[in-house]
């Protein structure tokens, strides 16, 4: 009986800060003291708070040990585990709290206004051991749905329990099942969409590295509830520790009787097979990714047919997210009533947001549906770092748009999102502060979109081309207004025409920042001015009389563009300056600046 | 090896009060029981005080129940001491507890 369990964080983010070593340290200090009947060492998933990583978490006490190092493994072996006294040194200090050390995980204001349902096995099971997927109550809503309930019950509680789509569109779940199930064929298909493109996300791959189990049982329950026998899981080849694990869960659930023929005994049989995906971003789009796993290349096919009627090789499909399946067990099991008193009137359940770009607690949270920006950006991820002023949040990746501090009271859901210009998407959430220049943004996620366009339609082949044009030309101070207008227009004109989500919503984070921060378009244009000294080209650095003439600026130049003599002010010669910003970081006096 | 319903409740039974240690219970709601294991501790045999408790905590599936080590608090002449906090009351402080005696401590506590 172990009395002490040692939880290593083994998702990406740790991964590569050396948690795998950590863990193998914390094996062989455990075997050298001859403890390990007493004391279990676990390589879990996620835990969220990827910032401070790896994360080690010691029960019963919960002690939350962050940024933990091979080297401190065998203070934290001799002075917790042998002498029972925290290492105060290694604690997460939570910075909101006046930087005091925090003693377990649950007391962070991290965690405490997270509701996890999809992540809830995250960083407390071994994803790679089924059993202890079983333990959390694991296989069980597959019992309960071959043994206690029809198909058509089983689609009545998703329906009722109001899920909506995690990866994006938030089309209701039942609704899709629904319709496959009223489709009359001897062959249908259940596909997971794993192929989390967006930029800054990374929700689906943390459930797969933490909760693979969770998504093959809510697949076989859906080929239950339409009359499936295969599925496939679309993943990214970009994601080997997902991959690894999807692929060992695979084969313990078909040891067990779990996926195959004749599952648990009741005479249903489904399996799943995995898809890797080599990354392309179209084929995140439902159609284009059937057309991959088809073995075609990957562009999309227009609707209708819907895959519901004709999907995967002509095939009825349905294509639900990761995270959607991620709640299906836990939906059955505690029940529709239970999922639909959480979130607001149309979005029910909660929702996995990925936390990036300028936010303290950089991470993985899940918070009920109707939380406010304002919770998810201040309380839960502790503001943006060193004091600087929140600008916007950018959700839904390149097909969403940015929301301003003005709406950052709105309770979030599908729809309050789209009615502020922007949407659920995904759940990446990219957070911005007064040092991000809006067109500069907007334009870093159309090169994206341009990139990834599959180049089948020509709306979105070569209209968010010119489109990007448009924006380059603002950037370098060579647009007019009448640019600022042929390029709205534009925008409308791509939306209108494109053929699939990826060029109907290309142009939407440059609609949001126009709708939001038309003023710095017009400072770039009219004035030839970038507001947040982003967009090089009209940028100039200067030196202040705050200058010391110490010269380390100047040797640091790697254009020898800043020259003077030693104890006088040094002056940068504009012509040669490539605005690399190498001086500002040099100079110990803060006497150079961007205008 | 193919399993039955049967089987997988059964892992599912064996399996729960090995990770039940991992539940992240609400630190308000919870009884907290705090062994003294420093070396006085230990000597006097806090080891197996603690061990016992953990064990039936897992034993019994207990949920809402944590035990966990500290140092020394300086009664040393006291040792093993056991310091129980139950949610909205006053601390309470055991000295020279053996497993036996703590055990029925937990019982107590739990029927409470």
């Amino acid at each position: 009986m172990y009395r002490t369990h040692i939880l290593v964080c083994g998702g990406t983010g740790c991964h590569s800060n050396n948690s795998g070593k950590v863990r193998e340290a914390f094996e062989e200090q455990i075997k050298q003291r001859g403890l390990e009947n007493d004391v279990c060492v676990v390589g879990t998933g996620c835990f969220g708070l990827c910032a401070v990583g790896p994360i080690i978490i010691i029960y019963p006490e919960g002690a939350f040990y962050s940024y933990v190092k091979v080297e401190d493994v065998p203070e934290i072996v001799e002075e917790h585990i042998v002498k029972g006294r925290l290492v105060e040194r290694l604690l997460y200090h939570e910075k909101a709290k006046g930087n005091v050390a925090v003693h377990s995980l649950a007391e962070t204001n991290f965690y405490k206004k997270q509701t996890r349902v999809a992540l809830r096995n995250c960083g407390v099971i071994n994803p790679e051991k089924i059993d202890e997927y079983i333990a959390r109550d694991g296989y069980q809503a597959l019992i309960k749905c071959l043994t206690q309930l029809d198909p058509q019950q089983v689609i009545d509680i998703v329906s009722a329990s109001g899920l909506r789509g995690r990866g994006g569109a938030g089309f209701p779940t039942g609704r899709k099942w629904q319709f496959a199930k009223n489709q009359v064929n001897d062959t249908k298909y259940v596909c997971c969409n794993a192929d989390e493109g967006d930029p800054g996300a990374f929700m689906d791959r943390s459930v797969l590295e933490g909760d693979p189990h969770a998504v093959l049982e809510a697949m076989t329950i859906a080929g239950y509830a339409i009359g499936s026998h295969q599925g496939y899981i679309y993943v990214r080849a970009e994601y080997p520790i997902a991959v690894e694990r999807l692929r060992i869960a695979i084969a313990q659930s078909r040891e067990y009787g779990l996926l195959g023929d004749d599952i648990l005994g009741t005479g249903f049989k489904f399996d799943i097979e995995l898809k890797l995906g080599s990354g392309a971003f179209v084929c995140g789009e439902e159609t284009a990714l059937m057309t991959s796993i088809e073995g075609h290349r990957g562009e999309p096919r227009p609707r209708p047919p819907f895959p519901a009627v004709k999907g995967l090789f002509g095939k009825p499909t349905i294509l639900n997210n990761v995270e959607t399946y991620a709640n299906i067990c836990q939906i059955i099991l505690k029940g529709a009533d239970w999922f639909a008193s959480m979130g607001t009137e149309k979005s029910k359940g909660t929702k996995v947001f990925a936390l990036g770009g300028k936010i303290t607690n950089t991470g993985l949270v899940e918070i009920p549906m109707g939380t406010t920006l304002r919770e998810i950006v201040e309380d839960i991820g502790g503001g943006c770092p060193n004091g600087k002023r929140f600008k916007a949040a950018q959700t839904g990746g390149p097909s969403g748009g940015c929301i301003p501090a003005e709406h950052l009271d709105v309770p979030i859901d599908y729809d309050n999102l789209i009615a502020i210009g922007s949407m659920m998407g995904s759940g990446g959430m990219i957070v911005m502060d007064e040092d991000n220049c809006m067109v500069d943004i907007a334009k870093f996620f159309l090169e994206f979109t341009v990139d990834e366009s599959c180049g089948k339609c020509t709306p979105c082949r070569i209209g968010n081309r010119r489109l990007l044009e448009y924006l380059e030309k603002i950037t370098s101070g060579k647009a007019t207004m009448q640019d600022l207008d042929d390029m709205e227009q534009l925008c409308y004109y791509i939306k209108a025409n494109s053929l699939c989500g990826l060029g109907q919503t290309a142009p939407n984070p440059v609609l949001s920042t126009l709708r939001y921060f038309r003023d710095e378009y017009e400072a770039h244009i009219k004035e030839r001015r970038c507001p947040a000294h982003v967009c090089k080209d009209l940028i100039q650095y200067k030196i202040t009389d705050a200058c010391k003439g110490c010269s380390a600026c100047s040797r640091k130049c790697p254009v020898t563009a800043i020259s003077g003599e030693i104890k006088k002010k040094f002056e940068i010669d504009q012509n040669k300056c490539i605005k690399c910003g190498q001086c500002i970081a040099t100079c110990r006096f803060g006497a150079i600046i961007k205008e | 090896m193919k399993k039955t319903i049967e089987d997988i409740n059964q892992i599912r039974a064996a399996m729960q009060s090995q990770i039940i240690l991992r539940d992240n219970v609400d630190p308000e709601k919870e009884i907290h029981i705090i062994v003294g294991m420093g070396t006085c501790g230990i000597s006097a045999g806090a080891r197996t005080v603690f061990n016992a408790l953990v064990d039936e905590v897992e034993a019994k599936e207990l949920r809402g129940v944590r035990v966990t080590r500290t140092g020394c608090m300086g009664d040393c002449e006291d040792e093993p001491i056991i310091e129980v906090h139950v949610p909205g009351k006053e601390p309470v402080v055991y000295k020279k507890v053996d497993a036996a005696k703590a055990v029925e401590i937990l019982a107590q506590l739990v029927k409470a």
